[in-house]
Formats: structure tokens, sequence, C-alpha cells
């Protein structure tokens, strides 16, 4: 998965100083390697699954200060931390979580900036059980890993919390004049980092809330909108600039921006095309694509509707396609609009499914119902127009295809009929085609995504970066702001050069 | 935030809105809209750019009341910041020497039909423009539009000395008596512009349309606005608005822009008596 088959010497020699720091060696010595690997992992208080389902306040509560501090203490901290090979961007995980073992929660909330500027989101939204915590060690020995994620959320929401938000000294302004396209996490990071360096940055934004993703897509009772705010604020005080309602190819091109006295790009437009099934009947009222669906519900906030303008339909039974986050966050989302029959409808089986471990047992707790080995093949409409069945093909999986999962297979004759009212599509998004269709000359691969030299992020055109979704399809949050970590550090040296 | 610059009526229930956006009027073209969210509460709508003036850095639209956001679209003062304007959007229409082009347009479209018009006769072509109107006194824009167009037909169902008629008959007379037309561009409601598509549809006539589906980002990332053209579905806000009419799905769209009417009139009551609520304290 994630793992990196070696940290760079850079990071190694890092987690070695922090590691033979006198207070780290000290702190080993109070607790035995057995009594911390005694210790049981630390619950995250949610809330329960009656309670939550009417509403779209948050699950997951946080945990308490001495939850955090004992879950803290079952980290054996490790001469060789394996759960920072699992990290996307490296973050020395084992330092912060031993500051929070000894109470310094501001130092280790700063210790994790050094290397992700947005920890309070990706600890709670980072699939942790097949990155930092897949590797770590007490799993290995115990089969139960240390909750890094979980312990990233708590440093970060009482930093938040506690208003100890630390402002880093900038240095003189540069004179540059950067443009970051898109202000989803991997555009936020590349600002954030810019502007830490002297560069005047400003964010062009196309829709009039900054976060992509996280602010259209991901719902509120998985992650806040405060915190999003929070973190765009703060980039706000870095003195970054943010543009929104700007649709970099309409509003002005890339090149009316460099004439404007830009001199490097950074493009995070992100995956924004979602992709349909191309079946019978797909264009019927009542079938969504989850962007649509998702935008209606968060960024216009449609559940509360009327007081706010714009609708959503609300089905009875809503089925939802496909097995990954999108399609969670869609069908738990129909279930707090009242939907009575929730289901995922999934065409491998549970195995296979690509969301985040966490989302499918709040999913399951929440009484959603699960179609595996399922593939809708037409949708049956009603004399208005609206969706009132689907017809569905069952599955059986063959042999492993490229993504190494089982390639499921049709069934013949194996057709049968679900009442629905309403379908949400959330079997993946295309990368946003609106930037290569108006930049002459960038270079795009077979599926519209930018292409890229992976060890800067530079594009073909001088001066011009990208990187997240546009950049890879479909990925995660901690990948699109590991993309904006490293092409910040190459806009820096570009601009130093010119 | 965008500033209100003018509102004003230009007949019952149509008004005009003047928007400060000189990065939008800097780049505007025949054929392309903006979005717009009327307050914070509100929601995205799209209305077709209808004039622009990059020396005063503004945007001109016409609107057509409808329902909630349109309602309080007709109720903003100069001044006032619209939270959402962005543009513009859609690919700009194919304009190009033709020959004659017919340009027609109803209601709203009377407004959004004008920078065609004007475009296709700085092109060269000889520009007929069809206005349709349910009533005389709802005619705006004429002089506007005569100042562009080499013949202007106005087609009201209220006039004793013109017949009775849609405006689509009338196209349909025209072609009949074997007027040579080259390309039509209609701009109006779903009707007008599927009629139209059938009264040219026998003479083979390329004939645009400026489809008006529901939209939500208008950037192509959600699919709302999708339709079917031909075999394929397009996103209207970012493959049009404009299409071949001949193509297009028309059942498909009358029904998908009605997705929403219980909805939509559960909105405008909501509205309508938070706003009696408030006038009466
Ligand atoms: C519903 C949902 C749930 C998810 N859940 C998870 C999860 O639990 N964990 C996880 O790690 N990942 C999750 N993901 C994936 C993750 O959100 C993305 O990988 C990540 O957001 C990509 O970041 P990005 O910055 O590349 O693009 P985006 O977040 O897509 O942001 C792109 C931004 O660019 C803007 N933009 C696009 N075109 C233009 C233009 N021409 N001009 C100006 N602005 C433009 C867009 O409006 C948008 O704001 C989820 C995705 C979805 C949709
Ligand atoms: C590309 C495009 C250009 C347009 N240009 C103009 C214009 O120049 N002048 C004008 O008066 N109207 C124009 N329209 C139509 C205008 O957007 C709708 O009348 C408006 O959204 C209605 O909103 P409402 O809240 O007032 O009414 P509602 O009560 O919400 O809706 C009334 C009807 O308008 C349509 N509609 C509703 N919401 C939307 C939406 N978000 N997007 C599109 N249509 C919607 C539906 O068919 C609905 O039945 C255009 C539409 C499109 C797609
Ligand atoms: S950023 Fe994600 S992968 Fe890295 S330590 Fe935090 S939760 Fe784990
Ligand atoms: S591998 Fe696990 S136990 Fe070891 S340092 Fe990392 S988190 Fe702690
Ligand atoms: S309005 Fe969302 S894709 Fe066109």
């Amino acid at each position: 998965m994630a793992e990196k088959d070696e940290l760079s010497a850079e990071v190694k020699e890092r987690l070695k100083t922090e590691y033979q720091k006198p207070w780290r060696q000290e702190l080993r010595r109070t607790l035995s390697v057995k009594e911390r690997s005694k210790i049981p992992r630390q619950k995250m208080p949610e809330r329960p699954a009656e309670e939550r389902i009417k509403d779209f306040g948050e699950v997951n509560l946080g945990l308490e200060t001495e939850a955090a501090q004992m879950e803290a203490k079952r980290c054996l901290d490790c001469a060789n931390p394996a759960c920072v090979k699992g990290c996307p961007v490296s973050i020395d995980i084992p330092s912060f979580v031993k500051l929070i073992e000894i109470g310094e929660f501001v130092l280790a909330a700063r210790k994790i900036k050094e290397t992700n500027s947005l920890p309070a989101i990706c600890g709670r939204v980072c699939p942790q059980e097949i990155q930092c915590e897949a590797l770590c060690n007490l799993k290995k020995a115990t089969g139960v890993p240390v909750a890094i994620g979980n312990l990233e959320r708590f440093v970060a929401d009482f930093e938040r919390k506690n208003g100890e938000i630390f402002i880093p000294s900038i240095p003189a302004p540069s004179g540059k004049k950067v443009a970051v396209i898109g202000a989803g996490p991997a555009g936020l990071t590349v600002a954030g980092e810019l502007a830490k360096k002297g560069h005047q940055v400003t964010v062009f934004e196309a829709l009039h809330l900054a976060g992509g993703v996280l602010v259209y897509g991901i719902p509120e009772f998985r992650l806040p909108k405060s915190i999003l705010k929070a973190e765009v604020d703060y980039l706000k005080r870095l003195g970054v600039e943010i543009k929104l309602n700007f649709v970099v190819g309409k509003t002005a091109t890339l090149e009316d921006l460099r004439a404007e006295g830009y001199e490097a790009f950074f493009i995070g437009t992100g995956a924004g095309l979602p992709n349909f099934m191309k079946i019978p009947g797909e264009n019927l009222i009542g079938i969504y694509s989850a962007n649509e669906y998702l935008t209606r519900v968060n960024l216009m906030r449609a559940y509360d509707f009327p007081r706010y303008d714009t609708p959503v339909l609300k089905g009875e039974r809503v089925a939802v396609i496909g097995g990954g986050n999108v399609a969670m966050d869609s069908v738990r989302t129909a279930k707090r609009l009242g939907a009575k029959r929730a289901m995922i409808i999934y065409r491998r089986s549970r195995h296979e499914m690509p969301a985040r471990e966490e989302e499918i047992k709040h999913a399951e707790e929440e009484g959603i119902e699960f179609h595996f080995l399922t593939v809708p093949v037409r949708y049956i409409g009603d004399e208005h127009g609206r969706v009132k069945a689907m017809e569905c093909q069952r599955m059986e999986l063959g042999e492993p295809d490229a993504s190494g999962r089982r390639r499921p297979i049709p069934v013949p004759g194996s057709e049968f009929t679900v009442e629905v009212d309403l379908v949400v599509v959330a079997i993946g998004q295309s990368p946003n085609p609106l930037i290569p269709q108006t930049t002459a000359g960038l270079k795009v691969g077979k599926w519209g995504n930018i292409e890229v030299d992976w060890s800067t992020m530079a594009t073909n055109i001088e001066g011009v970066y990208a990187g997240g979704d546009i950049v890879r399809g479909g990925a995660t949050v901690i990948l699109a702001m590991g993309d904006g970590r490293l092409a910040a550090a190459s806009i820096d040296e570009y601009l130093k050069r010119k | 935030m965008a500033k209100i610059v003018q509102k004003k009526k230009l007949v019952p229930n149509i008004y005009l809105l003047e928007v400060e956006a000189p990065e939008v009027a800097k780049k505007a073209r025949p054929g392309q809209f903006v979005i717009l969210m009327p307050d914070e509460f509100g929601e995205r709508i799209p209305l077709t750019i209808a004039d622009w003036d990059i020396k005063r850095g503004t945007v001109t639209s016409v609107f057509m009341v409808v329902g909630t956001s349109t309602a309080k679209l007709a109720g903003v003062r100069p001044g006032d910041e619209l939270p959402v304007y962005v543009g513009p959007l859609g690919r700009p229409s194919e304009i190009d020497y033709f020959g004659t082009v017919l340009c027609a347009g109803g209601c709203f479209g009377l407004g959004a039909i004008f920078p065609l018009a004007r475009a296709y006769k700085q092109a060269g072509n000889r520009v007929v423009t069809f206005l349709d109107v349910r009533a005389r006194y709802l005619l705006y824009w004429e002089e506007k539009l005569r100042a562009v167009s080499d013949e202007v037909h106005i087609i009201s169902r209220d006039d004793q000395n013109l017949p009775q008629e849609y405006i689509s008959w009338r196209l349909k007379n025209l072609l009949e008596q074997g007027r040579q037309v080259d390309r039509v561009h209609v701009v109006g409601c779903t009707y007008l512009m599927s009629s139209c598509a059938e009264a040219t549809r026998p003479y083979k006539i390329k004939t645009i349309v400026s489809l008006n589906p529901i939209m939500l980002d208008g950037t192509g990332m959600c699919g709302a606005c999708r339709v079917s053209v031909g075999e394929a579905t397009r996103f209207a806000c970012v493959d049009g608005p404009d299409f071949d009419g001949h193509l297009v799905d028309w059942n498909e769209l009358y029904a998908r822009r009605k997705a929403y009417l219980e909805e939509e009139t559960h909105s405008l009551c909501h509205w309508q008596a938070r706003v009696y609520e408030e006038e009466a304290i």
C-alpha cells in the first residue's frame, strides 16, 4: 500500500536525533514494552447510532485528555518506527505521540505541523488502517496498532480549541507572485508552505467556499466545516489571498494570470468530473451523481431546506452505487435525510470495498443495507420521468485485475428488480478537464490527468506545477497534501533560481 | 462579492440586472452565462449574459421572476452585494459568417439574444430577429435589437394587426414561402426552443438552442445539467449551453426541469411568508 521502500536519509536522521533526546530515553524507561503492550487501545467515543442518524452532527467525539495520554503510552517508541513509513508525508509519529504522553499537546501539534499542515483533517479522514497504523510495530506484536489517527486529531483539536494556533514568523516578502488554482487540500497546502517562505500567494477557487472536496463532498458528520474554516483562516493570517468565485480557464486563463505578473503556478483542481455508468435510464429524475447529491447537501445546505433555498430529493428507498468513501458518505447522508431503506450496491464483496474501515463500521451500525456482488444494469422510470426501480445483476469474483482485486463477472440470468426512488452514482471521478482544455501545450495522460515529474511535481510547462487528484485521479487527502508540500518546495527553488 | 450597479423593471415580471464584475466583463463572449446567488441562503442560479461593458466593468442580465431566487433578485437594490457571481461560464456561441441568421428570443430571451444578434451582425450576416411576446406591453429592448438587426419581427399574441401565433408558426410560414435562412439561433423557454427546432427540422436548417437545464456548480463537477444530445449525455454548463436543437432529447429536458416543482413551490411560500412577517413588524 502506502509503504515507501525506505525512508529518505533526511527523515531517518530527523527521527534518530529526536529518538536520542534525553527526555525520550527517560520516558522509555518509565514503562516496559510489555506493560505498554498490555494497555488496551482506547476507544474513540462516538454518538449512538440511533441518535446520530437524526442529524448531521459529528459522529466521533474525540478522545478525552486522559484517554489520549493512555493511548500515547501504548506506543513503544520504536528505534525503527515502521509507522512513519506508512505515512505519505513521513510525520515523526513517535515524537508527537510521546509529547502527548508527557502532556505537551501544543508542542505535539507543532511537531505534526512540521510535515502536515492539516492534522485536524487527516486525523479524521486518513485511511489509517492501510497507512500509518497498518505498519505499526505494536500491530505486529499484538494485532492492535496505536491509534495514531485519533491522537493526531486529539492534538490538532486541542490546539484549535485552546486558541494556541502558532503563526510562524514570515520572512521578508520575496516580491514573487504565485497563483494556486483550486482550494482543495493540495492547493491549500501549497499556499501555506509558500506564504511561509515569503511569497505572495493567491488561491483561485471556482466555488464560493474554500476546501475542495472537504467542503462540498465530505459531510459535516465526518468533518465539521468549522475545522476547515479554522484552517482557511490560518492561511489568511499567513497572508494568503483567496479569490473565490473565480474559474481559471474561464474568468481568466493561466496565460492571463502570467500576464498579470504571476511567476509560478500550482494546479490543484481535483478530480471533479463525475463518472456515470452509461446504462439506460441514467438521466431519469432522482438519479444523482454523488458530487451533485453531496454538494446540494453540504455546500448548499439542502438538509436545512427551506431555510436554505437549494432543494434535494429525499428518497424513501435509496440505492447508492459504489463501495468507496464517497458511496459511504452518500448513503449515510440519505439515511440522515430520512430514507427508510438506504442501500449500498457494490459489485465486489465486502473485502474489496475501498472505503475506510471506520466508515463501513459506522454505516453498518446506522442500519445501512449492503448488497454485494450486485450491479445496476438499467433504471426504470414512471410517467413523469422519475426513477421508480432498477434492474440489477449478480456478479461473481474472477481472477485478480490490475488493482489486485478480484474482477467481478456478471452471472447470466441473475437479473432482478429493486424498487428505488433515489439513486446516487458513486463510482468515481475523472480529472477536471477545464485547465488542460484552456492551457495550450499542457501535457495530459490517457485519463485526462496532468502529467508531472514525480520528483518535483513540475508539468511540462515552465513554472507550472500540479498535484493532488488532477494528477492522481481520485486519491486521498494526505496524498494531495504530500504533493502540495513537494510542489511548494520545488516552486520555492524555481523562484529562487529565476 | 459583486456589487449591484443597476436593477430595473423592464416590463412586468422581467428585470434588468447590472453587476460590477470587471473580470467577467473582460472575458464575456456571446452565448455565455454567469452563476449567481441572490443571498447567503440562496441557490446558485444561471443567467445569460445579455450585455457587458469592459470600461464600466459591468455585466448585464435580463431575468424573469419565476421562483424564490428570481423573486429575491427582483428585490435587490443598487449597492447591494451578491455573495456569488461567477463567470463567464459555458462555451461561447459559434459566431461566423453563415449568410442569413434568424435570431429568435422569448421572455428573458429578448435580452439574452441581443449579444448574439450583435455578433452575427458584426460577422457580416444578414440578421433577422424574431421577438416573441405574450402581449405588446411585454416588449423591451426593441430599439437595441433593431440597431443590430436587418429586420425585426414582433410576434405578439394580443396584437389585432398581427396573426395570433407562436414564433414557430411564423418561422414555418417564412420557410414555406421559400425564404433563405442559413442558421437559426433560439433563446428562451424550453417550449419556444423545441418548437422552433421542430419548425426547421424538415428544412435541415442548423438550429442552435441555448439550453436551460437545472444547474448547480456550472463547472462540470456535478452533472445536474446533463442533457441527452444525439446518442451522448452532455453537461450543458461545460459542453453547452448551445446545442443542435435537432439532436436534443426535449422530453427528457422538459421532465428534468420539473424535478423540483414541489420543493420550488414550498420554497417560494416559505420565503414569501418570511417577507410578509418582516414587513408586518
Ligand atoms: C465524498 C468524498 C469523500 C472522501 N473521503 C475521503 C476520506 O475519507 N479520506 C481521504 O483521504 N480522502 C477522501 N476523499 C478523497 C479526497 O477528498 C481527495 O483525494 C482530495 O480532496 C483531493 O484534493 P485536491 O486538492 O487534489 O482536489 P479537490 O479537493 O477536489 O479540490 C479541487 C478544488 O479545485 C477547484 N477547481 C476546480 N477547477 C477549478 C478551476 N478551473 N478554477 C478554480 N478552481 C477550480 C474545485 O472547485 C475544488 O475546490 C473523498 C472524496 C470524496 C468526493
Ligand atoms: C444557461 C442558462 C441560462 C439562463 N439564462 C436565464 C436568463 O438570462 N434569464 C432568466 O430569467 N432565466 C435564465 N435561465 C433560467 C433561470 O436560471 C431559472 O429561471 C432560475 O434558476 C429560476 O430560479 P428560481 O429560484 O427563481 O425559481 P424556481 O422556483 O427555483 O424554479 C423555477 C424553474 O426554473 C428552473 N430552475 C430552477 N432552479 C434552477 C437552477 N439552479 N438552474 C437552472 N434552472 C433552474 C426549473 O426549471 C424550475 O422549474 C437560464 C438557465 C440556464 C441553465
Ligand atoms: S497524516 Fe494520515 S497517514 Fe500520516 S500519520 Fe497522520 S493519520 Fe497517519
Ligand atoms: S511503530 Fe507503532 S509503536 Fe512503534 S513508534 Fe510507531 S506508533 Fe509507536
Ligand atoms: S451544473 Fe454541475 S455539471 Fe453542469
